[in-house]
């Protein structure tokens, strides 16, 4: 029974991380239509320019700050530089300009900061709260993990929802010759889109690290579950993302917890195509309505 | 004139398409020989990697070039044609060839399931799916690590060239048949065998009925094109391919371990297959030899402006990535693309200058 | 070499035209047997020089940590090649990255064995990735020194003549970690952390000759994979009070992180592979920050030493490695323990150079550690196993519990062998330093 519980607690907390990935990817997706690989070595490299920070004496939350300002201005840049020469163009270009972005911040980052173990400090504490007579897998830190990670995804909502900037996104994202005819400033929507997402993806980069350690390919094993997480969910949806991220978290819990931690990697194979053979666009996409 | 050299030459080849083709490729047997034999050791085990990053890049060009299909999985299926040809080779009755042909057969069967999967997806969807199978499969290898060894993987015992070849080479050229060449001849027969059944195949109507579905499905489905048979065949071809290379990957190698198919190596896969360009084989080829050459390359330059071995060796992935980034921003066609579109200007700017005013169509194909 | 290309060239003349001219002028007579058998003609070695190589994970989730170690080796080869060198020849040390992917290693050991034709391979690292080229030295007659893994797979004399193991085997550790958990906690109910490959494998083995019936859990995790929740509530469930670790540093400090946030207190012990209190503490001092007072979260863990580490200042070798870094290695970073391992199995190898006398071959670098590689003595506390029948690296460790940034003795050095050796203690007082910091093999033989 406790076990269980925490193994729970613990899936619950690991599916937050997913789900913040998840949300970054899918708010590119929904700018640009652009699978972006190279979202985890950027928020990798935001990350580091915080550890730098704190290490120079700077207090945790300037750094995270920091951090989050430096995937927004980098998220921008990125777009600007070598993103929009292939947005429109043959989908795959896209995706290979991606990694090779993605293995060049790595280098960059190793070449920087090296590449041995740093420890991240976390805001809040380390240990479990007490129930009881038992200490559970759930810490003040998982605590704020999974709410800053609520409060991202309900922010994106408002965002699409209720606000003119979104819809502009929005609809730059769907047609961009409509939305030009309307007036809207299409480039500076995508760069926007950009930039929110590696802000969102920095996020996840400091949720990740806080508490752990890090190195110049930290990222690397959350970038195929958040990637996993976001398919599941959909990629157009942000519900879906932190759905389909606390949904992977709870599942490759169970699994490494009950059957063993080399089923994981297996078990999210099964997982994901079970769902697509359902549901080929995802657990709560409407893209499918919308083609026909 | 020199046109007028070149329509000769063309009447000279034969006309049907598989004569031609297998005259290239037996025109590429020669080039193969003699670049093996003119190059040293080291530059032979480099053949030898190149050719199964090539087999496999060849396959995947059939699927993601011609029919659309994204796959971030393909090294996945090189780790099962891997396997296969470590446990046949390991019961010792199996001749390497048999072994091989085993091993693209079981990795077809593979394709078949995958394919069938992935027919039903698109785009993201589909590249989300082959991206877990990537990381999936290797974990197989662990679970049953009583058969495939685990984590520590599985040895292969790589052919040696027997001696009667040995002595034959020795006797036409004077050179050592050492084992790097042995193997870098076994790669490059099979992938020059790959290329000629996919030059057909490509040229026949299954190649045109993929490239329209690539194209337009809709108008496809239209002409009576039955997509879903039609994908799961492309993604068949490409397994088998990617069998094949994971055969000759386990033999280069000696070994076959799940670190050695890790997600790295489906992106490096997918990376040639666009970066040469997309589409061709050619292409794949370029891609891949990249791939090879480039690492290395580099990290010699680094040590040699002084970089210690550690920067040095992470100034390989940084020129690397950049390279992609580079190539994607200034030729969107791949290296092939570029080099086309090089030769068009030329042949235009040439005809203008012969006869101007004469309209050439440059159109060029994707 | 002019010569050569000219007489490959005509070679080649003759192979295109071989259909009419058959009798080539390079063709007549037999093709010579064997590979170049030994000689003074052997790769790598020159009169002033000798060209050795290496493969470590440079780049990638394998890097951290382990691409220290090349910089220690170079640190102290250059120290060597400052004092004159071995025999009059200074070492060259080429190493190059293989990702921690055996597809990469056997690249780049061609590389280094082909295109910079070293004469040696010294302290290549890891299990999967030395096993891809383990065939590929043995067969082209590479001396395979000093793998830097503890796998039994580099004690095969007879399959692989030319290959050496160098830290002691993971078999030897858990038997040795065994005993003492059977002599000091008899009582205790035993969990067991296990990396799901060959280290965890031949731990276990090693642990479980002594104390199976013990043993209440294993659960292993697999490498890469940094959510070890389930694991630990695992093991906590299972209600062992006492938790044998073999891993690697990075999953101590994980382990350590997730049984706080269980608020999980069993005995910790860690194998010397995972236990580097000074990395672990380092990684951890900023997480206990203000919960616990100046003491690391590692502290009172058990786990096994086989030569000083970086954090006992006041030891002979300990110094001697201070000393090389500072003078060749310093910009680099830190003195750690992987460097010190790095510049402790390359002080081996001077030793081997030394007893393979002023005009080395390869088969003769080889037949000199077979000859008295037993006898060397150097930073480790316990003698190698090599001899003729026996490949195998150091004998075995002591247990030692982890106190502040150092350590004390919980037993004294014990040795044994793999399967049902017994273990003995070991009394032979450790071997200072050479003044001059090189060691001064006789040649053997």
């Amino acid at each position: 029974m406790q076990q269980f519980v925490n193994v729970t607690l613990g899936g619950l907390s690991q599916g937050a991380i997913y789900a913040a990935f998840a949300l970054a990817l899918v708010l590119i997706w929904r700018a640009t239509r652009i699978i972006n690989f190279a979202q985890g070595s950027m928020a990798m490299f935001t990350t580091y320019v915080a550890l730098v920070l704190i290490e120079a004496g700077h207090s945790y939350w300037l750094a995270f700050g920091a951090a989050l300002l430096g995937g927004l201005v980098l998220g921008a840049v990125v777009e600007r530089l070598v993103i929009r020469p292939v947005e429109g163009g043959p989908a795959l270009n896209a995706v290979i300009v991606t990694l090779g972005l993605f293995v060049a911040f790595q280098a960059i980052a190793a070449l920087l900061f090296g590449s041995s173990f740093e420890s991240f400090p976390a805001p809040f504490g380390l240990s479990g709260f007490r129930v009881g007579e038992f200490t559970v897998a759930f810490t003040p830190f998982s605590a704020f993990v999974i709410g800053s990670v609520v409060v991202v995804m309900l922010g994106l909502v408002a965002l699409f929802r209720f606000t003119d900037v979104g819809l502009r996104m929005r609809a730059s994202a769907f047609n961009q010759e409509v939305a030009r005819l309307l007036g809207v400033r299409v480039g500076g929507m995508l760069t926007l889109g950009w930039a929110l997402a590696a802000a969102v993806g920095s996020l996840a980069g400091l949720l990740i690290a806080g508490g752990n350690l890090v190195h110049p390919a930290y990222m690397d094993g959350v970038i195929v579950y958040g990637f996993v997480a976001a398919v599941l969910g959909g990629l157009d949806s942000p519900g879906g993302a932190v759905v389909g991220g606390l949904l992977i978290g709870l599942a490759l819990s169970y699994v490494s917890g009950y059957l063993g931690s080399e089923l994981v990697t297996l078990a999210a194979l099964a997982i994901l195509v079970a769902v697509l053979l359902v549901r080929p666009h995802g657990l709560f996409s409407r893209a499918a309505e919308r083609r026909v | 004139m020199p046109d007028s050299v070149t329509a000769a030459a063309r009447r000279l080849l034969p006309s049907s398409v598989l004569g031609r083709n297998l005259l290239g490729v037996l025109a590429g047997l020669l080039v193969v020989v003699v670049v093996l034999e003119l190059t040293g050791p080291f530059r032979n085990s480099q053949f030898a990697t190149m050719s199964y990053y090539a087999i496999a890049a060849v396959g995947l060009t059939v699927l993601t070039g011609l029919n659309g299909q994204i796959s971030l999985g393909h090294g996945a299926l090189m780790a099962v044609g891997a396997y296969t040809t470590g446990l046949l080779l390991e019961t010792g009755a199996v001749p390497f060839p048999v072994a091989m042909l085993a091993a693209a057969a079981v990795t077809a069967l593979a394709g078949v399931v995958v394919g069938a999967a992935a027919a039903r997806l698109h785009g993201p969807y589909l590249a989300g799916a082959t991206l877990a199978l990537a990381v999936g499969v290797p974990g197989l290898a662990i679970y049953f690590d009583g058969v495939f060894g685990g984590e520590q993987g599985l040895r292969v015992s790589s052919p040696r060239p027997p001696d009667w070849l040995a002595d034959a080479v020795y006797f036409v050229t004077a050179g050592d048949l050492t084992s790097a060449r042995y193997l870098a001849y076994i790669g490059w027969i099979t992938l020059l065998a790959v290329l000629l059944l996919l030059a057909n195949l490509t040229a026949s109507r299954y190649g045109r009925i993929w490239r329209a579905v690539r194209d337009d499905e809709v108008a496809a489905e239209l002409a009576g094109v039955r997509l879903g048979r039609m994908r799961v065949l492309a993604f068949v071809v490409s397994a088998a391919c990617a069998g094949l290379g994971g055969a000759v990957l386990a033999m280069v190698v000696r070994l076959a371990a799940p670190s050695g198919f890790t997600i790295v190596l489906s992106l490096s896969l997918l990376t040639a297959v666009v970066v040469g360009g997309l589409g061709s084989l050619t292409g794949a080829l370029l891609g891949s030899a990249l791939l090879v050459f480039l690492p290395p390359a580099v990290t010699g330059l680094g040590t040699d402006l002084g970089l210690t071995g550690t920067q040095a060796a992470e100034l390989a992935p940084l020129v690397y990535g950049v390279v992609l980034v580079v190539v994607m921003l200034v030729a969107p066609g791949g290296v092939l693309g570029a080099v086309h579109r090089l030769r068009h200007a030329w042949t235009r700017r040439r005809q203008g200058a012969r006869d101007v005013g004469a309209v050439g169509s440059s159109k060029q194909g994707g | 070499m002019t010569k050569w290309v000219r007489r490959r060239r005509t070679a080649l003349v003759a192979a295109v035209a071989a259909a009419t001219v058959l009798a080539s002028a390079c063709g007549a007579g037999g093709r010579s047997e064997g590979d170049s058998g030994g000689g003074a003609a052997d790769p790598g070695i020159t009169e002033d020089s000798v060209k050795v190589g290496a493969h470590f994970p440079l780049t990638g989730v394998a890097a951290p940590g382990y691409s220290a170690i090349p910089t220690g080796a170079k640190a102290y080869f250059d120290y060597v090649n400052a004092n004159g060198g071995v025999h009059g020849r200074t070492i060259e040390y080429v190493y190059r990255d293989d990702a921690y992917n055996p597809t990469n290693t056997s690249q780049v050991v061609n590389e280094l064995v082909l295109q910079d034709e070293i004469f040696a391979m010294v302290g290549g690292l890891g299990t999967p990735t030395h096993s891809a080229v383990l065939d590929f030295l043995n067969s082209n007659g590479v001396p395979d020194l000093f793998v830097s893994s503890g796998s039994l797979l580099w004690d095969q004399p007879e399959q692989n003549p030319m290959t050496f193991g160098w830290q002691p085997d993971y078999e030897v550790e858990g038997k040795i970690i065994g005993k003492y958990v059977k002599e000091n906690f008899p009582e205790a109910k035993v969990g067991l952390f296990l990396q799901d490959d060959d280290f965890g494998r031949d731990g276990e083995k090693g642990a479980r000759a002594y104390i199976d019936d013990q043993i209440v859990a294993a659960e292993r995790y697999a490498p890469g994979n940094t959510d070890i929740g389930p694991q630990i509530a695992a093991l906590q469930a299972a209600g062992a009070d006492l938790v044998i670790g073999f891993n690697v540093p990075s999953y101590t400090a994980l382990s350590q992180l997730t049984a706080l946030r269980l608020n999980y207190q069993p005995q910790w012990i860690y194998s010397n592979v995972g236990s580097d209190p000074a990395l672990v503490g380092a990684l951890l001092g900023r997480f206990s920050e203000g919960k616990v007072t100046d003491s690391s979260m590692l502290d009172g863990a058990i786990t096994t030493e086989y030569m000083p580490g970086v954090d006992e200042s006041d030891d002979p070798w300990t110094q001697l490695w201070r000393k090389v870094w500072d003078a060749h290695g310093g910009e680099e970073g830190e003195l750690s323990n992987y460097r010190i391992y790095g510049m402790a199995q390359a002080y081996t190898f001077v030793q081997a150079l030394q007893a393979a006398g002023p005009d080395p071959t390869r088969q003769g670098l080889v037949d000199a550690l077979e000859q008295v590689g037993g006898e060397l003595r150097g930073p480790a506390f316990v003698p190698f196993r090599y001899s003729a029948d026996s490949h195998a690296g150091m004998s075995g460790v002591k247990v030692v519990r982890i106190k502040g940034n150092g350590s004390e003795d919980l037993s004294p050095v014990q040795v044994t062998d793999n399967g049902d050796a017994e273990i003995t203690e070991y009394t032979e007082e450790q071997a200072t330093p050479p003044a001059n910091g090189i060691p001064d093999v006789q040649p053997a033989g």
